[in-house]
């Protein structure tokens, strides 16, 4: 089944710079339903309250992290199937091996490429 | 016998001397030491050096990120005319802006590497803090940075005890790594795949 480029993706980082990269890296590849968080708090709300079929998100952020996000998402009955997608700066073994035991579906390290954040959302959401 | 006790008496004296003489010298060493450390005024160190640093690497955050958002409004106008021309020049454009927006990365990163530092001068100054409520460039900033100290001790002590669970998060939070000990995407995805 094609992937319906219309899904609500939520991305979710403090850097401004970095959300408006993502929104338009995603724009090109024909994702147009973009909302932002600048926190995992912010965005747990968000996901709570709306309809979001897809989670891109950074670690590092206060007051709530990436981790800590996951953790929540991967914890709530609704939306504890959420695709998530972890884009950090952590690149240690040890942050790779927390994220994986939290549920995320997978890991990108910045900094990252167009084609590298394609292939893992085609890896994660199949292929469009 | 009263000899013997004399004798011992005589041992004893020379020993307190020895002793005596040996702290008078270590406290002589602490004065001089108290003495260089004030005259190289710790708090002028934090309040002009450190602070002025940390507002400088602040500046550079700003800095780049204005100039990042310069740079993408650049590509995002260009973005703009690409339904207007054929479709291999909408390719290629399509493609340099792709560029663009990857090069902006950097912005991000070089904000965590910069804050990274700010830490590490923050570190700097409690330390100089503590040095400063130990031996003081004068009475007033002793009384106060020793109050702040004991204030901050608490606090830390308390967080520490009531949040053993974040502690550990914390330690996943190093930012990003120097080329040598940072990890490719190909090493990320073999380790993400070992799970499966």
């Amino acid at each position: 089944m094609a992937v319906d480029k219309d899904m609500s993706v939520l991305i979710v980082d403090d850097y401004k710079t970095m959300l408006r990269i993502l929104r338009n890296l995603l724009k090109q590849l024909g994702f147009n339903n973009v909302d932002e968080a600048s926190d995992g708090s912010e965005a747990l709300g968000k996901l709570r309250e709306g309809e979001f079929n897809f989670v891109i998100s950074d670690w590092n952020m206060e007051p709530m992290t990436g981790i800590q996000l996951l953790r929540e998402v991967r914890a709530d009955e609704k939306l504890k199937a959420l695709p998530f997608i972890m884009v950090t700066a952590e690149s240690k073994s040890e942050n790779v091996i927390a994220a994986k035991e939290a549920g995320v579906s997978n890991y990108i390290v910045k900094p990252f490429n167009a084609e590298t954040l394609k292939s893992k959302m085609v890896s994660v959401l199949g292929e469009f | 016998m009263l000899q013997v006790i004399g004798g011992d008496q005589m041992v004893t004296d020379k020993a307190g001397a020895v002793v005596f003489s040996e702290l008078e010298a270590l406290a002589e060493y602490i004065r001089a030491a108290k003495a260089e450390i004030s005259a190289l005024r710790p708090t002028e160190v934090k309040d002009e050096f450190i602070s002025s640093a940390s507002d400088e690497l602040d500046a550079i955050i700003e800095a780049t990120a204005e100039a990042t958002h310069s740079i993408m409004d650049a590509a995002e106008a260009v973005e703009e005319v690409i339904g207007a021309v054929d479709e291999k020049a909408a390719a290629q454009l399509t493609n340099a802006t792709t560029m663009i927006y990857e090069a902006c990365t950097f912005q991000d990163i070089t904000g965590q590497r910069v804050t990274k530092i700010v830490d590490t001068l923050k570190h700097i100054e409690e330390k100089v803090d503590s040095l400063v409520a130990a031996f003081g460039d004068d009475k007033d900033t002793k009384k106060k940075t020793r109050k702040t100290a004991s204030k901050k001790t608490k606090t830390t002590k308390a967080k520490k005890t009531a949040d053993k669970k974040k502690a550990s998060d914390e330690d996943l939070l190093n930012g990003p790594q120097l080329s040598d000990n940072a990890k490719s995407q190909e090493e990320i995805d073999a380790l993400f795949a070992s799970f499966d």
